[in-house]
């Protein structure tokens, strides 16, 4: 026989956005709140994050990642929130009843109030950048890397190259010289950072570690362990640029080059999703398209602070509850919101202007291509403008957050689209 | 001197494989070489994976009747072994006009081959078909013989199956020379030693001209023959046919297939090379096959790639298989250039080489207690929420997910490090049970899986391979910097 448990709300997945969510969920009112992970320990990709940066924004302290997760897991426990751990989920059904599995009960079937996605996202790989060469051993994702360093104590190699400027890749290129290891360059084939500009100052500039933009690898050598890896120089179009080849030996290619949505689970259950950011497309609620199905975190799309994870945890985390209990507004009436020029994506793409009523709600958004000037981040209400603020920069590995005040409800309400664009100004 | 082998067989191909299980039957003492450190790690890891019905081949040729002879030895063979095989049918699409007399060619030379059931279906019933098929083909040969297979596991189950039955294997042995005394063949030279038999039977694949060079057998050449392929998410992979394009001289085309767990897969082309260990990917051949594959699917996309990989086909120089004791060499039997379509055959190879033996005056008796069944480990994500359950109750380690893209346990990869033909590194684990095999490529599995193999080979997770030495996944500890990184 299968054990079976029921729910309130159901949370997949104890990162920073499923524990904001379970203890959200919680403050809320809904009494039975579970999360299930699957790893040993809450707290998920944060426990081999050992350097600092988390919690700038939403703990006013800045802390090394497995500290932050901290914070939340023991006011997860003093909420009262149970935990599955090492414990996978198998299958969910659209009738909120999931199948999931570890080595103490068996099968276990949850029957959920409301369910809320939180599963994170995973590592671009070799396979699908299609990295020409051979397959030796010596080849791993910034992520591996760093869980076998942090977590497992091993080095994976001594000479690395860094494919991809992403913050995990140079957070590993300073955690691996610290250990020792020599870290040869960082290529990066877009002409820009893909991860934050902190991050390359203290982790490539000040360990000395040379980024070369506009390059990528072209080949991978060595049959049983990488011997080396062939860069090149690439032009607008990405293309390599003949004769700019070039040689580095290395025993290892570490890759950070963009993660991806989790969805797997949400995927088959057909709830409808953004083909840009790989993740569900949500309300200001993060509701999906499935009725008590709910969603947070890099599971919607990939942020850059984990601060934003926990917020948009919360944000699930109040609407699961309110979904469980009953007591979900009415959904009267969505705009569409609508990446508009220089922004290739923002979230949430619907928005009920009555949720203003609750406080001033967030647009999240990822620009197209770095200004490294004064821009303008401008909303339009059906075509005609009804708000803009200054940055002082824009850049695709920083999200920039939009604030929508209460005050825009009247202009708001009359309208079908929101559009969000980033323009120079005139 | 040991008791000497009456075998020994030179390859853990699927050729060798199957030669070692159709020996085990008989009482004669065999063994089986492999110099990597896994069967099934050369030719046999790297191909299409299709069973091929038999049209392609020259009537009057090795390759054409032991292509039919072993296609029909599939059902059973695969039954017997608990190896995935779905006989799906094949379709050869015509896209212009003078590919349709290309299929009426090869549905006559399908007929005097033997092959049975084949049809020409017109370009409306191709699509009614296969509804991602590209719009403007004309029609197709359907061969409803063809099928495709797991061909790790098939040449694994093979290999286990002739352990079971009392075959001896050792890997990591690589065959040096051979030995010769009173002018026959009567063993190997390795590097772990000499080792004796009254026959060796060269089932080298791409090394299968050197090892009868050594034996003073010239004539025969083999060409590494290279073809690359991509391997697509399953989740993303919609075609459900197996699409030939019409053939080229050299080579079956750049095909359209799903895989027996799912997968869309693509490939190969065909680039004659030199270097018989090159399994590079270029970005030309890449170029080659994504074009080649869209003229049959014109809807395939490269975000949805999740691997890319070459194998080498072992071309022989007479354009068919070369399967003969030759005189030159008493005691030595080659099984050479074995290109597609190699894994259809090998079974019925197999049987071939077994006459050849006989006829070389090997006595082949019965054995009393020869168990052709062999049952694969359980795999947790095939069976029902009440048979996993019931699995998790006898074994609390088939509960823990190792590899989650494809649903993988502790319980079976523990299975498979202690099975009859050990996995001992991380692609011999992926070969069995799929870890790593997903969207992910093993990013999540990894270092949970060296733990796992350190664990059970009671060996420090330095010592854990890829796929055998030389291809460690970690250096040293972290804190115990040994001063090797600075060059």
């Amino acid at each position: 026989m299968l054990k079976t448990l029921s729910y309130d709300v159901v949370v997949i997945g104890g990162g920073p956005g499923g524990l904001a969510a379970a203890i959200a969920a919680r403050e809320r009112g809904a009494e039975r709140v579970c999360i299930i992970e699957r790893a040993e320990e809450l707290g998920g990709i944060l426990q081999q994050c050992i350097h600092n940066g988390f919690g700038l924004e939403v703990l006013g302290t800045d802390l090394p990642g497995p500290a932050y997760a901290q914070h939340f897991i023991t006011r997860v426990y003093q909420a009262g929130v149970q935990t599955l751990l090492d414990t996978m989920v198998l299958e969910v059904t659209p009738q909120r009843v999931l199948y999931a599995t570890n080595a103490r009960d068996g099968i276990l079937e949850i029957e959920a109030g409301a369910v809320v996605f939180s599963m994170g996202c995973r590592e671009r790989t070799r396979g699908a950048l299609a990295i020409p060469g051979t397959r030796p051993a010596g080849v791993y994702t910034a992520g591996t890397a760093q869980r076998l360093v942090n977590i497992e104590g091993y080095m994976p190699g001594r000479r690395f190259v860094i494919l991809g400027s992403g913050d995990i890749g140079m957070i590993m290129a300073r955690r691996l010289t610290l250990e020792g290891a020599q870290v040869e360059r960082v290529l990066e084939i877009v002409p820009y950072l893909s991860g934050l500009k902190r991050n390359y100052v203290q982790c490539l500039q000040d360990f000395g570690i040379p980024l070369q933009l506009s390059h990528t690898v072209r080949e991978i050598k060595g049959n049983k362990r990488v011997e080396a890896v062939v860069a090149v120089a690439v032009d607008e179009r990405w293309q390599p640029i003949p004769g700019s080849e070039e040689v580095i030996p290395c025993d290892t290619l570490l890759l950070s080059v963009g993660l991806i949505p989790e969805n797997e689970l949400s995927r088959r259950l057909g709830i409808a999703m953004d083909p840009v950011t790989g993740g569900p497309i949500v309300d200001e609620g993060m509701g999906t398209s499935l009725s008590g199905f709910f969603a947070a975190g890099n599971v919607v799309h990939v942020y850059d602070l984990v601060d934003w994870v926990t917020m948009a945890g919360e944000v699930a985390g109040r609407s699961a509850a309110a979904y469980a209990l009953g007591m979900a507004p009415a959904s009267v009436y969505r705009l569409r919101v609508v990446a508009g020029d220089n922004v290739r994506y923002v979230v949430p793409h619907l928005f009920h202007p009555e949720s203003l009523a609750q406080g001033p709600q967030q647009l999240q958004l990822r620009v197209r291509e770095p200004i490294e000037e004064k821009v303008q981040v401008i909303l339009e209400a059906d075509g005609v403008e009804i708000w803009r603020k200054t940055e002082r920069y824009v850049r695709p590995g920083e999200m920039v957050t939009v604030k929508l005040m209460p005050d825009l409800y009247d202009r708001l309400k009359p309208a079908s689209t929101l559009t969000v664009s980033v323009r120079k100004p005139r | 001197m040991d008791d000497p082998y009456d075998v020994i067989i030179v390859g853990g191909g699927v050729v060798g494989c199957f030669i070692a299980r159709a020996l085990s039957r008989y009482r004669v003492r065999v063994l089986l070489l492999e110099r990597e450190s896994d069967v099934c790690s050369g030719t046999s890891k790297a191909n299409t994976a299709i069973v091929h019905a038999g049209y392609d081949a020259k009537p009057g040729t090795l390759k054409a009747a032991l292509n039919v002879a072993g296609n029909r030895m599939y059902d059973q063979v695969c039954a017997e072994l608990d190896v995935p095989f779905h006989r799906c049918g094949t379709y050869v699409v015509a896209l212009t006009e003078e590919d349709l007399y290309t299929l009426d060619d090869l549905y006559h030379r399908g007929m005097q081959n033997g092959v049975s059931g084949m049809r020409i279906i017109s370009g409306e019933e191709m699509r009614r078909v296969e509804p991602l098929v590209n719009p403007d083909a004309r029609g197709a040969l359907y061969a409803p013989t063809g099928g495709i297979v797991d061909p790790f596991l098939l040449t694994i189950a093979a290999a286990e199956n002739a352990v079971l039955n009392g075959v001896h294997l050792r890997l990591e042995t690589e065959v040096t020379d051979l030995i010769r005394q009173n002018g026959r063949i009567v063993g190997v030279s390795t590097n772990r030693g000499q080792i004796f038999g009254r026959f060796v039977i060269n089932a080298a694949g791409l090394h299968a001209d050197q090892l009868m060079a050594k034996a003073g057998v010239h004539g025969f050449t083999i060409t590494p023959r290279k073809g690359e392929y991509y391997v697509f998410d399953r989740e993303k992979s919609r075609v459900r046919t197996v699409l030939f394009p019409c053939p080229t001289p050299i080579s079956k085309g750049i095909l359209v297939t799903p895989t027996t767990h799912g997968n869309t897969l693509i490939g190969p082309n065909a680039v004659d090379i030199r270097d018989k260990e090159d399994v590079t990917v270029t970005p030309e051949g890449l170029e080659e096959v994504f074009a080649g594959a869209q003229r049959l699917v014109p809807t395939l996309e490269r975000r949805d790639v999740i691997a890319v990989f070459a194998g080498l086909r072992a071309s022989g120089s007479t354009g068919d298989f070369l399967i003969e004791a030759p005189a030159q060499a008493p005691g030595l039997i080659n099984v050479a250039g074995i290109e597609s379509p190699g894994l259809t055959a090998a079974p019925a190879i197999a049987e071939f080489v077994l006459d050849l033996l006989r006829e070389c005056g090997l006595a082949l008796l019965e054995k009393a207690n020869y168990n052709p069944i062999r049952r694969s480990p359980p795999r947790f994500s095939e069976l029902s929420h009440r048979e996993k359950a019931a699995l998790i109750a006898q074994d609390a380690r088939y509960g823990r997910i190792v590899c989650r893209c494809e649903t993988v346990t502790e319980g079976e990869i523990v299975a498979a490090i202690h099975a009859p033909v050990p996995a001992r590194t991380y692609d011999a684990l992926k070969r069995r049970t799929r870890l790593g095999a997903g969207r992910c490529q093993g990013g999540f599995d990894t270092p949970r899986v060296i733990h796992i193999l350190a664990r059970e080979l009671g060996l420090p997770p330095t010592a854990i391979t890829k796929k055998g030495p030389g291809s460690e996944f970690v250096v040293r500890k972290t804190k115990e910097w040994d001063g090797n990184e600075k060059v």
